[in-house]
Order: C-alpha cells, then structure tokens, then sequence
C-alpha cells in the first residue's frame, strides 16, 4: 500500500518530563526525542515506565512537570479530534466491549476522517490495513471469537487505519507468534520508511535491535541511555539495569548485536 | 451478495472464546474461521425483516390492545375508530360509547405504553455503551429506584403542593443523582467490570428501598398507596396530559441517543481508546448520562418502576442487528414500545377484572433473563471481566 501521510515530518519531543500517579513519580526529568522517519524503541524492566511514558506522549497522561509536544504543539493543548488525527495508539489492552465484526472494528480508526476529504478513501484504507496486519480473512468474525494474538492485529490494523503521521505502539508483538512479530516490526520500519515518526514498547531486545534505529533504556523512570541499537545494548549496561547477565554478540551476517542470556 | 460480512454468524454474541483462543486456533486460523461462520441471512434483510416485523407486530398489537377490555372492540371498529379520531373517516359508531371508551382510556395509555417502552429500552441501550458492558441496565444499576425514591419524598413531604409536575422533577433529580452515583462508583479504568456493577446495584437499590420503606412508614395512608404504585410500576391512569409530557422528552432525548451514535459505538473500545479516535470522552459522557436520566426518569415518574425492558429489548435486537449503536437504538425504541404494548395487554387481561402491576410482570420475566446473561458474560470473559 502506498504509505503517503499528509503531515509528515512530526518530531516527538519530551522535556524534563515527570509524570505521577496518586503521588508516586513514575517518570522523572525525561528528555526524549522521537524523530520522523524513524523507529524509537522504548525498552527496561517491569515497572520501568515505558508504558507510562507512552501514554504520556499520546496525552493521555498529564506531566506532573515538564512538556511534551508534537512539532511545534504542546500535546496537552491539543484538541482530541486533531490529535487524533496525528498519531494514533495501540495501546495494550484489546477488549472490545460488544461483538462487533472485524472489519467494523478496523472502520473505527476511519473515525477522526469523518467529514473530511480522506473519507473519501475509507473502504480503501481499511482494505489495506487489513491486508499489511493479515486480518483480511477474519473479516466477518466477531472480536469474542477471536485469540489473543488476533485481537491484537485486529487492533493493529485499527491503528493502521487511521493514518496518521505518528505511530506510539504498546508492546505490539506481546501477544503474537513468531511470523507475526516480525511482520508487525517490518510495518513499523515501512512507516517509518514513509516518514512517520514511530515510538515502540518492546521487551525483546534483539527484536529492538533488529528494527529500531534509535533505542531509549528506561529504569524506574528514568532514561538509562539512549542512542543507536549498538550503543545503548551494552553487556554492562544490561547486566545492570535487568539484575540479569548477559552476552552481547554481533549477528554473524548482519552485525545487528544479539543479547543472549548468560544461562 | 458480495459483501464479506453477509458471512456474519447469526449468534455471533454467543460464540464461545475459550474454544477460538486454543493453539489450533491460532494455526489453523481458515479452518476456525470456517468452523465458526455459519452462513444466515445477509445483514441487510436481517434488519429488513426485524423492522418490517416489529412494525406490523406494533401496529397488530395496538389494535388488539385497543379492543381488550371489559368492553371488547372487534378489531375493524378499533381501525375505524381510530380514522374518525383522526378526522380520517366519518363512518358512525357501531356501538354506542366505543369511542369515548378507546379514546380517553385505552389509546392514552397505550401511547404511554408505547413511549415508556421506547424510553425505557433506548435508556437501557445507551447505559450499556457508557458503561461498556451489556448488564447495565436503570432498574438493574438503581437508577430506577433512585426516581421512585425522589417521586416518593415529593409525595410524602407534601411538595406536590406545588404542582403535580413536582413529582416528575423530583423524580428526575434522584435520578439523574443515583445515575452520577452508578457511574462513578462502577467504573474502574474506563470499564465497568459486572462484579462491580451489580454490587454498585445492590448498594444503590438496598438504600433506595430502606429509604422508601421509611417514607412509607412515616407517610399517611393515601402516600403509601402512591409509594406502592411507584414501586411496583402500572400504566393504569394514564391520560393525554401525560402523553404530552412524556412524548417531547422522549423524542428529544431519543433523537440526542441517536446523534451520539457512531460515538458510542468507539466507547467499545474502552474511554482510552474512544480518546485516542478524537472522541471527547467527558463531553459524551455527561451528555449520554443525562439522556438516559430524562428516558428512564420521565417513564418512573409516569409509570413507577418498570425494570428489565432496558435489559432483554437491546440485548434482543444486538442479537439480531449486531452491536452498531444507530440501527440498535431505533430497533430498541421499537421493540421496547412493542413489549410494553404486551406486557401492558397481558396486565390488564391475563386476570378477569384486575389491573396487575406492570412492572411486576416484566421484573418476572426479566430476573431469569438477567440471569442467564450474567452467567453467559461470566462464561465468555472467564470470570467476571
């Protein structure tokens, strides 16, 4: 599919950022940069504040400190209808509360283009949304019945849908098998080919490595390190914010660094 | 038809997740597609038939109703009456008093029959998208008695001094309060898990019902009277007055339900995810929290309680129509206004010279209803999700 966007070009900026919640300060002074054309992934342990700080780009979370803007414009200042219209969230939970057919579903990101000329294109989108997260043929089922690693596509192809120019993906691979993860990482790398700025909550590492051009390593709210998948995956580094030891290796064909486990 | 959905198993609500989510599932996935797509009807003449049917089964029903009585009326001196009503045919009376009998009795209260459905099921319908959960219901949750418990206290406290629309009001302030009360105390996350939904319900119904029983306690003998008329929910005495009341509220707030339609749908998703589609997830909100206020207040303050129409008509429709919210609420307000039409009919004839409870009959028929459902939702989220 053609991945054209028509604001491209939107930088994801964090700044001193802190974000608390019933008075427990899950992010602390947070500089984060999110740049068009690009996969940033979010790694660190549980807790870490990845998800926090996923959400608080996508406004959902206001900054205790701190500001977050997307271009030029503070997240927070923004109207939902244009927000929605910029960056689209998967986030990690993929109930649907009736039992809507798939397609309908994946017809909901279509929802902030309604009256604009982009609606035009709908059925289009939706299609091809279907068809790059490999949902086509579930078309007609219900979300009830479908496993979790459907729903979670089912919910991928929603967030396709809705092309906009920033992309904030939750943990997208959790749920799903091999193939799947790596086809979920590859549309990521197509957007961000395309010019979408595209942030990614992953947990495996050498995925991150794989297809992330920038890495940010966050503990307990605080970014640890970020950079280049070859600077940020140090054996050290690792070894000191997971509590876990491990080798890190260059891939014999690809030199992309493969964190192992010490078992 | 080319249409992929014509493929929409017809008891999708009811297919089962445990067996979809299994490994073979996930590596097979054409052959469970295959498995759990039964070919029905396409959507389109599902809906076709739903409508055509519900509006000759309400037109039928109103007739028939109209003729039931002490003073039976044979179905064509129903339809006539009802053309001379309308200045539409001068052909006279058959039998004498027809008309006076038709019109200020039975037609009123079938109207009111007919509105309070509507409101009711359409009340139920939106409840359900807000709170994301399909049991949400007004007499389920309390929202019900919360209006009977404000119409009694304007009753016993002697505020219908002021006018008898007093009642209504007070009706519909303890509504609308006992609906912020559900809905603040219900939801966790965006969601409404059921556990805490009923619970909320128990809570909110045990206080209302303490608080009646007291009103009742302290009230003089005619107050009781009224109090149990509240409770126990009748059409009986309905008049056009109440009609003209009743008709504007349920027509704007029914008209508000559909504009909110395509946003409530998104509501599906969880409030975060509505959000993220650019939906003003607080506006809507308070906005939907005040149509099924006005709905489910103006039918208690006309009717007393009448629950579990809010329940069993959307669940019925979804069954048929799917889950989009616009079809849903229309094929509600329908199906609502035709139970009530029956249930109304079955009140007043099913014992020989007494006018039962209304809402005693669609509470019988309700309770098993509901709880079939919660052990069907219980089943499905595998637990109480």
């Amino acid at each position: 599919m053609s991945l054209a966007f028509t604001a491209t070009g939107l930088a994801l900026t964090a700044t001193g950022l802190a974000v608390e919640i019933d008075g427990v300060r899950l992010l602390d002074s947070v500089d984060f940069t999110a740049a068009p054309g690009r996969v940033h992934a979010l790694i660190g342990p549980n807790g870490a504040g990845k998800s926090t700080l996923l959400a608080a780009l996508a406004g959902d979370r206001a900054a205790a400190s701190g500001t977050v803007h997307l271009g030029d414009t503070a997240v927070a200042r923004q109207s939902p209808k244009v927000l929605a219209r910029l960056r689209a969230v998967l986030t990690q939970e993929h109930t649907v509360s009736f039992p809507f057919p798939v397609r309908e579903i994946v017809a909901m990101g279509r929802h902030p283009w309604a009256g604009s000329s982009a609606a035009d294109d709908d059925d289009r989108e939706i299609d091809a949304a279907m068809a790059a997260t490999d949902v086509s043929h579930l078309a007609a089922r219900t979300v009830p019945s479908l496993s979790g690693g459907e729903r979670a596509r089912v919910a991928l192809a929603r967030i396709v849908a809705q092309r906009t120019p920033v992309l904030l993906l939750d943990e997208p691979t959790a749920a799903l098998d091999l193939k799947h993860q790596e086809d979920v990482l590859r549309l990521a790398r197509d957007h961000a080919a395309a010019g979408a700025t595209v942030v990614v909550v992953l947990h495996d590492l050498n995925l991150a490595a794989a297809y992330a051009d920038d890495i940010t390593l966050l503990r307990l709210g605080r970014v640890v390190a970020t950079g280049a998948p070859a600077e940020v995956l140090t054996a050290e580094r690792i070894e000191a914010v997971y509590g876990q030891p491990v080798e890190v290796v260059p891939h014999p064909r690809t030199g992309v660094p493969l964190v192992l486990p010490v078992r | 038809m080319t249409d992929t959905r014509a493929d929409a198993p017809a008891d999708a609500a009811g297919s089962d997740p445990a067996e979809a989510s299994s490994p073979a599932d996930a590596v097979l996935p054409s052959l469970a597609s295959e498995a759990t797509e039964r070919r029905g009807l396409a959507p389109r003449t599902r809906s076709l038939l739903l409508f055509g049917g519900l509006a000759v089964a309400l037109v039928t029903g109103v007739v028939v109703s109209a003729g039931a009585g002490q003073l039976p009326v044979p179905p064509h001196e129903v339809w006539n009456s009802l053309l001379r009503g309308l200045g539409l045919s001068d052909a006279p009376e058959a039998l004498p008093n027809t008309d006076s009998a038709l019109w200020n009795i039975r037609f009123p209260r079938i109207a009111m029959a007919l509105l309070i459905g509507a409101a009711l099921a359409m009340a139920g319908t939106v409840m359900q998208a807000i709170f994301a959960n399909p049991l949400a219901e007004p007499g389920v949750v309390g929202v019900s008695s919360g209006a009977a418990l404000g119409a009694a206290a304007a009753i016993v406290l002697g505020w219908t001094a002021f006018g008898d629309w007093v009642t209504a009001v007070a009706a519909f302030v303890a509504g609308l309060g006992a609906t912020l009360v559900v809905y603040l105390a219900s939801r966790a996350g965006g969601r409404t898990e059921v556990v805490t939904l009923v619970l909320t319900g128990i809570a909110i119904n045990a206080f209302a019902g303490g608080a009646l029983a007291f009103l009742t306690f302290i009230g003089d003998t005619g107050s009781r009277e009224e109090i149990v008329f509240w409770q126990l929910g009748s059409l009986n005495g309905a008049r056009w007055p109440e009609v003209a009341v009743m008709l504007p509220l349920v027509v704007v707030a029914g008209v508000a339900a559909l504009l909110l339609g395509r946003t409530l749908d998104l509501f599906s998703l969880g409030e975060p995810g509505a959000r993220h589609l650019g939906v003003r997830v607080e506006t809507v909100r308070i906005v939907s929290i005040v149509v099924v206020a006005v709905l489910v207040c103006s039918a208690v303050a006309f009717a007393g309680i009448i629950a579990f129409v809010g329940l069993i008509v959307p669940h019925l429709m979804r069954m048929v129509l799917g889950p989009a919210h616009r079809p849903l609420l229309v094929a509600s307000a329908l199906g609502g206004a035709l139970l009530l039409l029956l249930a109304d009919l079955a009140a007043r004839t099913m014992v020989p010279m007494a006018d039962l409870p209304i809402g005693m009959l669609t509470s019988i028929i309700g309770g098993p209803f509901f709880f079939w459902l919660l052990r069907r939702t219980r089943r499905r989220s595998g637990g109480w999700g």
